[in-house]
């Protein structure tokens, strides 16, 4: 194991510092849960890990109609399941944010780490992409905002210059008729990585039940997760019925790219993505319902 | 010979005073307070931490070993390499349940021209710190000329496949070749004539299997810490499932006098038959000699405790059964090709003497290949090589029971083996309880109760395993309160201390409380095998029993002094000395010990042979995703012949045990190499054991069928339980889905594949 210097920054502005003066030897430390993991088996040697928990702005979790919600980097997975408002507005992101570990883990692991860590089979990354979700992203240039599909370039590999951390994530306050699920395949029951996953989010039209909008969003069969807007978009003003979801469902596994590894072969993962999306966009449906339902009283 | 009505309900039963009860265990309270004393625990002064070197390559010659600038590290005390171990003799060892020659044993602890397998120890180093250690060995160079890997059994069976071994020399039933090849040895067990067995067969099934390899995943790696001290005296701390087998390979691979090593055994994590060889222990020896004589701690991560020690083998396997149209089993043909890994000795031998022992088959022929592959020398796992050739042997007896339309349960009363009855190898049945099993199980509420739901299925299957008896000893010493400390030799896995002492307190008919039972040294206690063959309560427990009549001898020799009578009119019944006139009770005679002649020790060995085999019988219900191929075990219900349940707790957990690792092993575990025969997942997440969300409460029933061969009726208990889940789990997925695997493991991707070949509209992809 390399050995390291632990700094702990109070502010944004010196944790920018520190990060644009030491580069590529210093790594952000959230929760841990990747990083300490990665470091004693050596497949990284950072010689400074820079705990951001103690700065005040990447522990906001607050959620308000018309900024939305808001979830600093740094806040663990416990504590937003643990937000009764925004688990009952947010059913389809707490899906994912209590798939993470198990209990323990939860108490440290953040969606800063998961979605900067940017493995391909992370969960929060496909639950945060069918939301919308945004994230702001600060350096020393100042703050700029990258939608959370277009933050993992490619296994481990995220687009943040050397300088920049995540500082949070946005999504908006979800309309009248708004459903999401995210799932995963694990061989076992718990305390495993995803073979596939999928989310799905959808907003069902008031009158007609028809899709006004839709996002699909695939993990663990491409370098990245996938936004597979192809897949959403064949719903757009459609029914839902076992035909237009197995048209997306297909149309997600279209667009996987899985390869063969440890954890499943081309054919399962392809499978699965269509499986999986199916699953996911009949619960997104239920819950779509289920606030058209409670809005309509 | 009258035999005993098999009782289902060990509690009722009123014959014994103390076995048979769900007393506390003695080391319960250490362990659940961290209070044990492991091998990590183990921190004499002046401690240095070694590591190891492993090869990163399958097959590689090793050409040249730098070891300088790991020596100039600071900190670095030794390094050592295959070159400072002695050349030893081609003689054969004992491994405990496996044997191996002393040169393969040699070379599998340090490699010396060649690495075979991915995680082979190289070199190793002893440092003041770990961190330090690891660092030194990265700054080993070795040199080598990669070589083909030899991955895949059957390719390394055939005449023009690459070699591990230059001198291996098959052992062609019995008569050497004359040619070099993979296959260590072929063996075969012939009864009757199969070919007219099969003639007389109305049903004939036959189907080829393959399994790979898997790891007995005990959750403490091994460790070793040692101190070679200057008059060549030799202390090691280890965590092993035999203090006597560390002690006898330790000096056989040093080439050092066996009384110069002295093995002091920690609390043990786990060995399931992986700690019986030994790894580490003459690498921590060897450097602590080179450093000065300190002492030298080795550990393993989880990552070399599944490359490198010990997994059984992967193999492949035919089966082709033929009944008749009343459901007779006419022949068996079997056909094993067993990987051993790097060096020979696979257990096929176990299981061709254990497959298929259950039935009663006039004709049969079993054919066993032991064959040398580019991955780790495998070691035993309970009930060694058994639980996959019965996953095979089971899913064409589960066929044949569908082809011919009989229930497993009946077709398997019809063909069951009793008493009398000829095993395919030779031996001659003695009293077995699987009648008694099936007879269980077919009354049972799991099979009475109609199984309703999509895509579930019920399935059976049966094992055998024969047991072990082997060597052990015990001695007791009376304390000033007339308490008894106990001494064993046997490594205490699973609750063996409690279950000794039951045996000693039985016998002597005194309480529990006033036993003391400790699990001692080699230097303690005489020659005890390792725990392993589901020996310890059978063998231990006989020398305990031996033991307690020993010490009723003592103490009616003593009240006889003490009385002034002669000893043929002392009498000694539930823990009281009488005579006519007097009366002690076993306590009260610790008052008078010097009186009569200064302190009380005796000891007592056992070496009886007579352990009684062990049938099983299971039922499982599944229920099968088809959409995903994931199986969900929904009960679990395991019907074991235990003989005498000494302590129900341990036997129930014994069975427990061994049928989550059989689930582990039916649907996730398994080795992956790459073509380049690295191992892909030497960790817990990709090395899927189940969790216990993964398994519902797993239904124990002791069918207590008396072995009349102990003096209270123990058979071994903890291995068969193992035998069974692969196949009973395959049939049951045949009867929720109709499809049949014939590999293991039977991964959701493997039931995705059979689910798409037979509907391949249902695959979406
Ligand atoms: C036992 C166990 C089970 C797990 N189970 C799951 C699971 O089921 N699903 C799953 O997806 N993951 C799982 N993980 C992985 C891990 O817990 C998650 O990815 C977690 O969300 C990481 O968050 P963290 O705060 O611990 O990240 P850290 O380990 O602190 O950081 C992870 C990476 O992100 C970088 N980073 C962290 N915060 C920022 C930031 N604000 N800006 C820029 N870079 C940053 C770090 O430098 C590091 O490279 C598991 C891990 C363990 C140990």
């Amino acid at each position: 194991m390399h050995s390291f210097t632990y700094v702990r920054p109070q502010s944004l502005e010196e944790a920018s510092t520190f990060l644009s003066e030491h580069r590529e030897q210093a790594r952000i430390l959230a929760g841990g849960t990747d990083l300490l993991v990665q470091i004693q088996s050596s497949s990284v040697t950072p010689d400074y890990i820079v705990d951001i928990k103690h700065i005040p702005e990447l522990n906001v979790l607050s959620f308000d109609e018309t900024g939305g919600l808001r979830i600093g980097a740094a806040v663990p997975c416990f504590k937003i399941w643990n937000h009764h408002e925004i688990a009952h507005l947010y059913p389809g992101l707490i899906d994912a944010v209590q798939l993470i570990g198990g209990t323990q883990i939860q108490g440290r692991a953040t969606l800063g780490g998961n979605v900067a860590n940017a493995s391909p089979a992370a969960d929060t990354i496909p639950s945060l992409i069918v939301h919308g979700a945004i994230c702001d992203v600060i350096g020393r240039q100042g703050i700029r905002s990258i939608a959370v599909q277009d933050i993992c370039i490619g296994p481990g590999q995220n687009a943040l210059a050397p300088d920049e951390f995540l500082l949070r994530f946005q999504i908006k306050p979800p309309s009248i008729g708004f459903g999401a699920h995210y799932l995963r395949f694990i061989p076992r029951n718990e305390m495993d990585i995803a073979v596939a996953s999928a989310g799905a989010s959808l907003v069902l039209n008031p009158d007609d039940q028809t899709v006004q909008y839709a996002r699909i969003a695939i993990g663990a069969v491409a370098p990245t997760p996938l936004l597979v807007i192809a897949a959403g978009e064949s719903l757009i003003g459609q029914p839902l019925t076992n035909e237009s979801i197995d048209r997306a469902a297909r149309l997600a596994a279209q667009a996987a790219q899985p390869i063969t590894d440890i954890r499943g072969t081309i054919s399962q993962r392809k499978h699965l993505a269509a499986v999986l999306t199916r699953r996911a966009l009949v619960k997104a449906q239920e819950r779509a319902l289920q606030s058209l339902k409670g809005a309509s009283h | 010979m009258t035999e005993k009505t098999p009782t289902l309900d060990t509690a009722s039963e009123s014959k014994y005073r103390i076995i048979g009860k769900r007393v506390d265990r003695y080391d319960a309270a250490d362990k659940v307070t961290g209070q044990a004393v492991y091998g990590a625990d183990v921190h004499p002064s002046n401690l240095l931490y070694g590591k190891v070197l492993r090869s990163p390559h399958a097959h590689a010659r090793i050409l040249s070993i730098d070891t300088s600038a790991a020596e100039a590290l600071e900190g670095v005390h030794a390094v050592i390499t295959g070159a400072d171990l002695p050349s030893v003799s081609d003689r054969i060892v004992d491994l405990g349940e496996t044997a191996t020659s002393l040169r393969y044993q040699s070379d599998n602890i340090l490699a010396k021209d060649k690495a075979l397998y991915f995680g082979h120890a190289i070199a190793a180093v002893s440092a003041t710190q770990p961190y330090i250690a690891e660092e030194a060995v990265s700054l080993i160079k070795v040199e080598y000329e990669i070589l083909p890997p030899v991955l895949d059994v059957r390719k390394a069976m055939r005449p023009d496949s690459t070699l591990l071994h230059d001198d291996i020399f098959t052992d062609e039933l019995g008569q050497k070749s004359t040619q070099a090849s993979n296959v260590a040895s072929h063996i075969r067990h012939a009864q009757g004539d199969v070919e007219a067995g099969f003639r007389q067969a109305d049903v004939i099934i036959e189907h080829e299997f393959e399994t790979t390899m898997v790891h007995q995943g005990y959750i403490e790696p091994h460790n070793a810490t040692a101190i070679y001290n200057p008059s060549g005296q030799i202390t090691i701390w280890c965590s092993t499932q035999g203090s006597f087998g560390v002690r006898s390979q330790t000096s056989d691979v040093l080439d050092v006098p066996i009384s110069s090593v002295h093995v002091i055994p920690t609390e043990i994590g786990g060995g399931f038959g992986g700690k019986n060889s030994i790894y580490l222990e003459p690498l921590a020896v060897l450097l602590s000699k080179k450093s000065n004589n300190r002492p030298v701690k080795l550990t393993m991560t989880r990552a070399e405790s599944l490359a490198a020690t010990g997994p059984t083998s992967g193999s492949y396997i035919r089966v082709k059964l033929g009944a008749d149209a009343n459901g007779h089993l006419t022949a068996a043909k079997l056909y094993l090709a067993y990987e051993a890994g790097a060096f020979p000795g696979s257990p096929v031998g176990s299981a061709a003497g254990s497959m298929i022992s259950e039935y009663r088959i006039s004709n049969v022929l079993i054919d066993g290949y032991d064959v040398v592959v580019n991955k780790p020398r495998t070691e035993a796992y309970r009930a060694p090589g058994t639980s996959n050739a019965v996953f095979a042997v089971e899913t064409v007896v589960d066929e044949l029971c569908e082809k011919l339309g009989m229930d497993p349960i009946a077709f398997r009363l019809l063909n069951a083996a009793k008493e009398g009855d000829r095993r395919p190898d030779g031996p001659t049945h003695p009293r077995i309880g699987f009648i008694e099993t099936l007879q269980a199980a077919q009354s049972h509420d799991h099979y009475q109760t109609p199984l309703d739901g999509k895509y579930r299925g019920r399935g059976v299957a049966c094992g055998y395993w024969g047991n072990w008896g082997g060597r052990s000893s015990v001695s007791a010493s009376m304390n000033a309160d007339g308490t008894i400390s106990l001494i064993t030799g046997s490594i205490d896995l699973s609750g063996t201390r409690t279950t000794t002492a039951m045996q000693l307190a039985e016998t002597l008919g005194i309480d529990l409380e006033d036993i003391v039972p400790q699990v001692a040294d080699t230097n303690s206690v005489s020659n005890t095998e390792g725990t392993y063959g589901s020996r310890t309560t059978f063998a231990t427990g006989w020398a305990a029993h031996k033991l307690g009549c020993k010490l009723i001898d003592a103490v009616k020799e003593r009240a006889a002094l003490l009385w002034d009578i002669p000893v043929d009119t002392v009498d000694y019944e539930d823990g009281c000395i009488f005579s006519k006139a007097n009366r002690l009770t076993f306590k009260d005679i610790s008052k008078y010990l010097d009186e009569t002649g200064g302190p009380l020790m005796v000891s007592a060995t056992s070496f009886e042979g007579g352990h009684g085999p062990s049938a099983t019988t299971h039922i499982v219900d599944v229920e099968v995703d088809p959409d995903t191929g994931k199986v969900d075990i929904l009960r679990y219900t395991a019907i074991q012949d235990v003989g005498k349940a000494i302590h129900p707790d341990f036997v129930e957990g014994q069975i427990q045990g061994g049928v989550v690792q059989g689930i582990g092993w039916a649907l996730n575990e398994g080795y992956f190499y790459n073509d380049e025969g690295q191992l892909l997942n030497a960790n817990f997440l990709d090395y899927r054991m189940p969790t216990f969300l993964d398994v519902p409460m797993i239904e124990a029933v002791l069918v207590e069928v008396s072995n009349p061969r102990h003096p209270y009726g123990v058979r071994g208990v903890g291995e068969v339980p193992i035998v069974p889940p692969p196949a009973a789990v395959a049939n049951a997925i045949h009867d929720a889905i109709g499809v049949r695997l014939t590999a293991l493991p039977m991964s959701p991707a493997r039931v995705l594949e059979a689910v798409w070949e037979q509907t391949p509209s249902a695959y979406l992809g």
